[in-house]
């Protein structure tokens, strides 16, 4: 238990990886890192597919990126309509992990270029759901 | 390149909105069609494989029930799925099932009737045929994904608005003619201009991409026939041979896709695989069909299909190369944007347009220069799956 919190609206309520959600609530974004084989993950994996192993640690994504791409909802999935028009894209950090997540609502769609650089940061609805979103640098 | 399975007999439904029958009546329209045309009788058939997209399907576990409707029983079936491929995946495994000598004639069903959930329902099932762990929570759909791709693509490539409209306007030239299309009107620039009250194409749904750059949601079937080749020269006057084969899978989250500008890479290798098992190039294919779910899947097809140089692919719909006259002509019935994308059906319904292309008989579609290979190239998802299939006289 525990993923339901996760997310405008979570779809997944038991994940060995719900321990990201009390991570959000400390103020982290964390992915996985296999203690076998170093492979790093994110969104975060209970199990290696490059050795097998499932012994993984967590460890904290990287705070600087660069926004490879985006996109303005203005139709939104049931149960997400209150929310638009939103903003969602990928980050790329250094090294070559990549994170999916809304943008700020304070961006404006003039502000938002592809590559500029970005940040990440989790965050807390009113409704007590938790999770991350892609802010400018 | 071998000749040892063909399809002997093609069947499509008319794609429409609100289809007025139950899925095993759709169904049995394209099942209908397929049978006349290969003249054969249920007896003929050694097996059967249905194919559709689950979340809209209200019968469980469909296979024994449509072939039961078909007369198809007491023979194996059973279901197969890859969302918007799966009717493609249903060849390539009704291939297998021929090729390793265990079947002689197999029929490939793909259906869908999306009609009967709200079209926001869909979106978010469809949506969730991603990462509903990690993604769904965000509130993503089909259109957003595919404008993650646009947008990075059109920043790195100079495609622009009015490339993507260009190819809305072809495939509504060819709807307009396929008289089982779901989208019959033409498209002019008048539908995307922002500044016209009357423009039904205009609006944003995920920036970059407008109305006019999505596909239709349709209520269809499709029906292909498949048998060895004994079988096949015993039953058919033109059968059309299976020369390549290429199928290919994609890290279903944004996260761990590789560059967005460069297209879905999954194409990409299944286009290669086709291509080397067929023994052809790009340049030998005289017709295709490319999955144009959005405007710009058919542009990034263009260049995963090998028709034109990475970023290039605007050029081909600058020079209307991809028309019917042109030199590789490309959704010549109008493609999912206008025919209409009912999930299931649409692989098999791509591969019954260039058996007639190949065959001659598609009609006022008909592709001139008596083409001799044809291509289809059929995604599942964003690019989660891909299924190229290479046909040939």
């Amino acid at each position: 238990m525990g993923f339901e919190k996760f997310g405008r609206k979570s779809f997944t309520a038991i994940t060995k990886t719900a321990k990201f959600v009390d991570f959000l609530a400390e103020g982290k974004i964390n992915g996985t890192v296999c203690k076998k084989c170093g492979a790093k993950y994110f969104p975060p994996r209970a199990d290696c597919a490059a050795c097998f192993s499932n012994e993984m640690d967590w460890f904290e994504m990287p705070k600087k990126g660069k926004l490879e791409t985006y996109t303005i909802a203005y139709y939104a999935p049931f149960g997400f309509e209150a929310d638009c028009p939103y903003t969602m894209g990928v980050v790329e950090f250094e090294g070559g992990l990549k994170l999916f997540a809304r943008l700020s609502k304070d961006l404006k769609p003039e502000d938002i270029k592809t590559g500029m650089d970005v940040s990440v940061r989790p965050i807390k609805y009113e409704d007590g759901q938790l999770s991350f979103e892609i802010v400018k640098l | 390149m071998a000749k040892d399975v063909a399809v002997i007999g093609v069947g499509q439904s008319y794609f429409v909105r609100g289809y007025e029958g139950s899925i095993r009546e759709l169904a049995f329209e394209a099942f209908r069609e397929a049978m006349q045309d290969a003249g054969i009788t249920t007896k003929d058939i050694d097996a059967s494989v249905f194919c559709s997209a689950p979340e809209y399907d209200k019968q469980r576990s469909p296979a024994g029930v449509l072939a039961e409707y078909l007369g198809l029983i007491p023979q194996p079936t059973f279901y197969i799925e890859t969302v918007c491929s799966s009717s493609s995946t249903g060849v390539k495994v009704a291939y297998s099932m021929i090729k390793s000598g265990l079947h002689d004639v197999v029929v490939v069903l793909g259906f869908q009737k999306m009609s009967e959930i709200t079209s926001a329902e869909s979106q978010e099932r469809m949506g969730r045929g991603a990462d509903i762990q990690w993604e769904s929570p965000f509130g993503t759909m089909m259109p957003a994904y595919y404008a993650l791709y646009a947008q990075a693509y059109m920043a790195k490539n100079g495609l622009t608005h009015e490339d993507l409209m260009n190819v809305r306007i072809k495939s509504a030239t060819y709807g307009q003619i396929n008289e089982r299309a779901v989208y019959r009107k033409g498209v002019t620039k008048d539908d995307f201009d922002p500044n016209n009250p009357n423009a039904r194409m205009a609006a944003p749904v995920a920036w970059p991409l407008r109305v006019g750059d999505a596909c239709a949601n349709a209520d269809g079937s499709s029906c292909i026939i498949l048998a060895n080749a004994e079988k096949a020269k015993a039953i058919s006057k033109k059968p059309i041979w299976i020369l390549g084969i290429g199928a290919a899978s994609e890290a279903v989250n944004m996260a761990a896709r590789p560059d967005f500008s460069k297209g879905l890479r999954a194409a990409y290798k299944a286009a290669e695989q086709a291509y080397n098992m067929a023994g052809i190039k790009p340049n030998d294919v005289k017709v295709a069909e490319v999955h144009d779910c959005f405007t710009i899947a058919e542009i990034m097809a263009y260049e995963a299909l090998g028709f034109a140089p990475p970023g290039e692919g605007k050029q081909l719909i600058r020079e209307k190369a991809t028309y019917k006259e042109g030199k590789i002509p490309v959704n010549i019935d109008g493609g999912l944007l206008s025919k209409g994308h009912p999930i299931g059906a649409t692989g098999g319904s791509q591969i019954r347009t260039i058996v007639l292309q190949l065959r001659g008989e598609a009609g006022p579609m008909q592709v001139p220069g008596e083409p001799d290979i044809g291509l289809v190239h059929n995604v599942g998802g964003v690019g989660l799956y891909a299924n190229v299939t290479i046909f040939g006289r």
